[in-house]
């Protein structure tokens, strides 16, 4: 069964559709990378699937079950995880309250995955006792990402997470993002740094207007022509 | 001598008081407006209604406090915080949470609350009628006069009973919070509330609970309140008109939508207090309004930096 599905989803703000008929299919443990140009509902379309944009019609599945339309914070319940791209931290709790606040409907992982999540992100662990909105761009992004894992989803979804970190941060949170995912967590990212983010890509969706344009394999989708010329730049 | 006499009863212990009193109300107001985003100008009705509560209770049974050695109105104080808790979680179901699904602006709700601050005094009114009456049904409000053992000096300190209590719960209830909000799985709920609704929600953080928990913790906590203002002067149905502004003045000058913030506002009182003379003795209390409204501005200035 795949982990998620999204079959012909329409769906925007007050009457608007952005999404115009978009279909998606993960399988468990895959990264799923959503790409395309400027406006054309990549960010949308993760909101839609965390349940924080109406869906008109289309249906969206997690796990075989229908989930479109349900609250997020039910979505976590059923393992799913979302790591938006701004205001991704608590900035006035500590590090550490942060990453407890992602285990709130699980108090019980609390000590161990805050063991887990300092060992993949030790830059944290030193600064557990630190309000997180005096953290770095970079640092902030493991802390939403901490936190998310917290709950410890089978679905990561991540909104842009390199998004205005230097190279070096970004080569970081991509390693990060391929070892969650060899961990058996199912990914699904919206990202600008197209090539990068197709290289670690086992499915690759490039929409435009609010439609599938292009679905493949990460690496066909790097080497196809049409992609490369009309969403790569060149 | 007689000037640090008159200096302790009339400044230090008297700003205390309604500092204290200030203070716990205030804590209220901040939370609501840290949680929701709004001024709950209802907040001083809903003390009222608490002291309301406790008058009930106690004129139904005026012995009760006897058996414990403390007056009958502390007694049912907790009785009344839980009644006053389940009217702050009623009222937010009745008129401010359709509103809030409505998606308004936060001025919306704060006309809202007036609506509901005209409604819960008229209430009062109608069952308490618009005299003032002493919690003191049945027991007696000790008052200690302790003499200063110097020469030439003519007045003692002077402190009575409910003021003994209100330092010690508002100690208590100060102490309790901070522990809440910075131990308790809850309590860091709330600051992630307010500080990211948002992302409060994509933790899986159940919103609807924390406002729940809020209105519960600020209702509670306006019957304590309401309950040693009245016990300290007396009980009457228009109280929440002259304490409101002061309950806002201190939760500003600690930084409103901090939840530590009214803690803060305490010390605002003892920066600069004629206001709370005034509340203790002045039977018409409303004439020193625009008083204390220029002492409140000047409050600002004072206690700013």
């Amino acid at each position: 069964m795949p982990l998620l599905e999204a079959r012909d989803v329409h769906g925007g703000y007050g009457g608007m559709n952005i999404l115009n008929g978009v279909n998606m299919l993960l399988e468990a443990d895959q990264v799923g990378v959503i790409v395309g140009p400027n406006g054309a509902g990549k960010s949308t379309m993760l909101k839609a699937v965390f349940g924080l944009l109406h869906v008109n019609q289309g249906d969206i599945l997690l796990h075989g079950e229908p989930i479109q339309n349900l609250a997020p914070n039910k979505l976590v319940q059923r393992g799913m995880g979302f790591v938006p791209q701004e205001k991704n931290v608590f900035p006035s709790l500590s590090v550490e309250e942060n990453l407890e606040m992602g285990a709130f409907l699980k108090p019980a992982n609390v000590k161990r995955m805050l063991t887990k999540v300092y060992e993949f992100f030790p830059p944290l662990a030193e600064k557990r006792r630190q309000p997180a909105g005096e953290l770095s761009g970079g640092q902030r992004q493991m802390v939403a990402m901490g936190r998310a894992l917290m709950a410890e989803p089978t679905l990561l979804l991540l909104d842009e997470p390199t998004a205005g970190l230097s190279p070096l941060y970004m080569n970081e949170i991509f390693d990060r993002v391929k070892e969650i995912n060899a961990a058996g967590v199912g990914i699904l990212m919206v990202e600008q740094n197209a090539k990068q983010a197709l290289a670690i890509a086992d499915k690759g969706f490039v929409l435009a207007a609010g439609q599938n344009r292009f679905t493949d394999t990460g690496a066909a989708l790097l080497a196809d022509p049409d992609v490369a010329k009309s969403f790569l730049g060149g | 001598m007689n000037e640090l006499v008159f200096f302790i009863n009339n400044v230090i212990i008297s700003g205390s008081v309604t500092g204290s009193i200030y203070a716990i109300g205030a804590i209220g107001v901040t939370l609501i407006f840290s949680i929701m985003r709004f001024a709950h100008f209802a907040h001083a009705d809903m003390m009222t209604f608490g002291a309301f509560m406790v008058l009930l209770l106690t004129a139904a049974f005026p012995a009760a406090g006897a058996s414990f050695g403390i007056p009958t109105a502390l007694v049912m104080l907790p009785l009344a915080m839980v009644i006053t808790a389940a009217l702050a979680v009623g009222i937010d179901k009745v008129f401010y949470k359709p509103l809030r699904a409505h998606g308004v602006k936060p001025i919306v709700l704060v006309i809202g609350s007036l609506g509901v601050t005209l409604m819960l005094q008229g209430l009062i009114r109608l069952f308490a009628g618009t005299g003032g009456q002493s919690l003191y049904v049945d027991d007696r409000k000790e008052i200690f006069r302790l003499a200063v053992p110097f020469e030439g000096v003519r007045a003692p300190i002077v402190i009575t009973e409910p003021q003994i209590y209100l330092f010690i719960l508002t100690l208590i209830a100060v102490v309790a919070l901070h522990l809440f909000l910075s131990r308790s799985r809850l309590g860091k709920a709330m600051r992630a509330m307010s500080d990211n609704p948002e992302l409060a929600q994509a933790s899986g953080i159940n919103t609807q609970m924390i406002v729940a928990v809020t209105w519960v913790i600020a209702g509670g906590l306006a019957a304590i309140a309401g309950t040693l203002l009245a016990l300290d002067v007396t009980f009457k149905p228009d109280l929440s008109f002259f304490i409101l502004l002061p309950i806002f003045a201190a939760a500003i000058v600690g930084g409103v939508g901090h939840p530590y913030g009214a803690i803060a506002g305490v010390c605002s009182r003892l920066c600069r207090n004629p206001g709370g003379i005034q509340l203790e003795h002045s039977t018409t209390p409303l004439s020193g309004q625009p008083a204390r409204l220029v002492r409140t501005a000047q409050q600002f200035g004072v206690c700013e930096q």
